[in-house]
């Protein structure tokens, strides 16, 4: 029985967790937690913990973790580390779970980690930074961050990073090595018209039922592949802005998913002409269809940012963004209506949206 | 005996948080902090970053004056405060 929903918020003054029962129309807001760290990313891992990832000025980077459904939090970075001779870690941006209760973080500059202790020590997946190409890898605007994981649903050896300005890499060997994976796929602010690396993917993300069809929504645009990144098909189509931030997956349909277009880079990047919404497609991004019913359509200027849109598990699922004004927007149809399930909080950086008992 | 003093905002960071103010024997800025890991493991992460080096945005006063060198001595009956430095936003 799926009787309660739940929203992990991280924000730039910590974590928070909404709540609400199985309708999704009356949500309650419990934190600020993590000691209001900086808080980039919150996962409920499969065996019922919450893990909370981010950076502090001060005390640097960490992953917290609660047992108790948020009540108390032990932190830990042991082992979150490119050793004395590299560089400094600065912040946790995504944490993801894998298969056999491994966890994943990546964290800026670009690396990825994993935990097989469920956070309390890390070791380094050398092998991503061992890529050739890595000397060359420049950080864009938001820094030079690994924001995407996107473990293979069956396969240990197999999973996609995204980091932002470097672009997307696949690995088949658990991690050992890894190939890029950016045919296809825009770089307009690269002087080379094709380049093999350098292109600025700001989400990636399969559903499981269909491995090898991956989306991401790019600084240039959103694609699509058929075949595990090999190869990206453009499919920005008729959405009124190649550039956004998020992408979420129906849960239960491989063929449906959702982007927030935003306008250019240098037009501000936030909601085009203060009108919010939220566009879908049910053909794999073949076409879209802009949802706003409920959504604030005059002088809302919101800006959504790559980790804060997510789905729900229920039997029809809920959609939900975080905006960097502190809002929480709620569906519980799809994304036919929405509503707003919390405002006032710290600028939103993350949003994941999870189902229990 | 060496006096420390930390901030909350480092102390609420552990479960069974060390008191604000303990006494440490140490020789050096660097056996402080290991003895502060020593007692709540982790401590040396929040205060320390590569190099190693004391972190960025953390100043540690011995007897008043600002150091940054793991290997500064520490004189018995020194007071050492840690401070994590002020800012805005």
């Amino acid at each position: 029985m799926k009787n309660r929903v739940e929203v992990l918020i991280g924000t730039k003054k910590g974590a928070f967790i909404l709540e609400s029962d199985a309708a999704r129309d009356d949500w309650r807001v419990r934190g600020p937690f993590c000691e209001t760290w900086p808080i980039h990313h919150v996962v409920r891992a499969p065996d019922g913990a919450l893990h909370a990832a981010g950076g502090n000025t001060w005390y640097g980077p960490s992953v917290w973790r609660s047992d108790d459904d948020g009540e108390s939090w032990t932190q830990s970075s042991a082992g979150l580390t490119y050793g004395d001779d590299g560089p400094k870690i600065t912040t946790i941006w995504n944490l993801t779970p894998g298969l056999n209760g491994t966890l994943y973080a990546g964290v800026e500059p670009a690396g990825l980690f994993r935990s097989d202790d469920r956070g309390q020590t890390w070791s380094h997946v050398s092998g991503l930074r061992e890529h050739p190409s890595m000397p060359e890898w420049q950080p864009g605007n938001g820094g030079l961050c690994l924001h995407s994981i996107v473990p293979h649903p069956t396969d240990s050896d197999r999973m996609w990073v995204g980091i932002s300005a470097v672009g997307a890499f696949e690995t088949t060997d658990g991690g050992k090595t890894w190939d890029l994976r950016n045919k296809g796929v825009r770089a307009d602010f690269d002087p080379n018209p094709d380049p093999e690396f350098g292109q600025c993917v700001h989400k990636m993300g399969l559903h499981p039922a269909n491995p090898e069809m991956l989306f991401q929504q790019n600084h240039c645009g959103v694609y699509r592949s058929e075949d595990g990144g090999r190869q990206w098909t453009e499919i920005t189509g008729s959405l009124p802005s190649d550039f956004g931030f998020p992408l979420a997956i129906h849960p239960h349909d491989p063929s449906t998913l959702y982007v927030i277009p935003m306008t250019a880079p240098d037009k501000g990047r936030h909601m085009i002409g203060g009108h919010s919404a939220v566009w879908r497609s049910r053909d794999r991004g073949d076409s879209w269809q802009r949802l706003d019913n409920g959504l604030p359509k005059n002088d809302a200027y919101l800006g959504v940012l790559r980790e804060a849109m997510a789905t729900d598990s229920m039997d029809r699922p809920g959609i939900y963004f975080g905006t960097s004004t502190g809002q929480v927007f709620a569906s519980a149809d799809e994304g036919d209506s929405w509503q707003l399930a919390a405002d006032f909080l710290p600028p939103i950086w993350s949003v994941e949206a999870s189902v229990a008992d | 005996m060496a006096t420390v003093h930390l901030p909350r905002s480092l102390v609420t960071l552990f479960v069974d948080p060390p008191p604000r103010r303990l006494e440490l024997q140490a020789a050096t800025l660097e056996e402080i902090v290991a003895r502060l890991d020593e007692g709540w493991p982790g401590m040396r992460d929040r205060l320390l970053e590569a190099g190693p080096r004391i972190r960025e945005h953390i100043n540690v006063f011995v007897d008043g004056e600002r150091e940054r060198n793991l290997a500064t001595r520490i004189p018995s009956e020194a007071q050492v405060h840690i401070i994590p430095a002020v800012a805005g936003g």
